[in-house]
């Protein structure tokens, strides 16, 4: 019997306090509890990480990055939403 | 982002269909320094020149293990001792960095390590050379973790996305690796008469082997000019070669070692000019005939069959506790 392939899982690290988990690399392990591990001697050799979250790969739903006009065209008629739209005048100073 | 699984998409066919208008646009963005990632349409040459260059980088890390992993037990000191275990646990890392980049390329790592495994996918010719010597592992970090480096940075400026992220990553963590080797260098030369013998006659073992790590001379490579065009390769390999003995031959005098190539002159410019290679022995190396090739895919067999319990083991446990999270769950 041929025997499956491992499972992939992506791998975030959350590199210091206060930073967001951040997409660091991809590995293969069996479960979640390894996975973790993996991560950790893969990923994290000289202490990049506070924490890690390992997702599997497949429980990933991207947008389709050539279809980034139709995705994101709804924002880029909203110039309104930019402090730069707004006129202060000079005299008022930085705001 | 970047995910294997994202490549299962059911219109990735559709998207390796090739016609002159894709082909064009992608070029476009080649030429305006874009990076191209995973599900961005290419070229089908130009992934199937990423799997197998990123691939054996990733076969070369993993095999890069074992001639460095002979000395481990035997290091002078406790001070070299974690040195070289930290270095090899990075070559380890670095291959699985690589492997997951050419996975990305909708290659499978069981495919990837069968085929490194079964002899038909290469490695670095240089793994195929014995550690005889203590002063081996320095001559190592310091030669061949340096043409590894020349070579390894302007791959970060890759146009594939997932390689040139992952290089960054490598180069950052390396550096280490070639100044631990010169600390070697450098103990054995200002030590005994023989320790610095020792030191020659790894450089004179190591030199020549290392010079053809850069691969054939530029009229004889055959990958180079569709890389080029593809920003894959941004220097050919006797550029990096000269790039490489310029940085070099200051560091060997400043040891009191001779390169040992009788034909080496420095030009008005400056550049040291090395000596007819003899390409005859990378030949015969890269069709394995080396003087470590067997050995070096015997032990990788051995790794690979030992753990076949533990991946089997791994799997089977996480079958039975989705069984019985499933039986819970109807209860």
């Amino acid at each position: 019997m041929a025997t499956p392939n491992t499972p992939l899982w992506e791998v975030f690290i959350r590199s210091r306090n206060g930073l967001a988990h951040r997409h660091c690399g991809s590995l293969h392990a069996s479960d979640a509890t390894m996975a973790l591990q993996a991560a950790r001697d893969i990923y994290t050799r000289r202490g990049e990480g506070l924490s890690i979250w390992v997702v599997p790969s497949g429980a990933i739903t991207a947008s389709d990055p050539a279809e980034k006009g139709m995705m994101f065209e709804p924002a880029e008629s909203k110039i309104y939403r930019h402090p730069t739209f707004y006129e202060v005048p000079e005299e008022v100073g930085h705001m | 982002m970047y995910t294997q699984a994202l490549n299962n998409n059911s219109d990735a066919a559709d998207r390796t269909i090739e016609d002159a208008a894709h082909t064009t646009a992608f070029q476009a963005r080649i030429d305006a320094e874009a990076r191209i990632e995973p599900n961005d349409w290419m070229p089908a040459a130009y992934r199937k020149t990423l799997v197998r260059q990123i691939s054996q980088h990733a076969h070369s890390e993993i095999v890069g293990m074992l001639p460095e992993g002979n000395w481990i037990t035997r290091a002078p000191s406790l001070r070299r001792k974690v040195a070289l275990l930290a270095k090899v646990q990075d070559e380890c890392g670095h291959g699985l960095y690589l492997y997951a980049a050419a996975e990305t390329l909708g290659a499978s790592r069981e495919e990837l390590v069968d085929a490194m495994l079964a002899g038909k996918a290469k490695y670095s010719s240089i793994f195929n050379y014995p550690t005889l010597t203590w002063a081996d592992i320095g001559v190592i970090g310091w030669l061949v973790d340096g043409a590894a480096i020349m070579n390894q940075i302007p791959l970060c400026r890759c146009s594939y996305g997932p390689y040139a992220r992952a290089m960054i990553r490598v180069c950052k963590e390396e550096s280490f690796h070639q100044r631990q080797g010169y600390e070697i260098m450098l103990t054995l030369c200002r030590g005994s008469a023989a320790q610095k013998a020792m030191a020659q006659d790894a450089l004179n073992r190591w030199w020549w082997p290392v010079l053809m790590m850069f691969g054939p001379p530029d009229q004889a490579s055959q990958h180079g000019d569709a890389s080029t065009k593809w920003k894959i390769k941004r220097f050919s390999n006797d550029e990096l070669r000269q790039k490489f003995v310029d940085a070099t031959v200051p560091q060997a005098q400043y040891l009191g070692l001779s390169i040992p190539d009788p034909g080496m002159t420095q030009d008005e410019e400056g550049h040291w000019r090395h000596g007819a290679i003899d390409w005859s022995e990378f030949k015969q190396v890269l069709a394995g005939n080396g003087p470590c090739n067997r050995d070096r895919l015997a032990a990788r067999r051995k790794a690979h069959d030992d753990g076949a319990w533990v991946r089997e083991a791994a799997a089977a446990y996480a079958e039975k506790r989705k069984f019985r999270q499933a039986a819970q769950a109807a209860e």
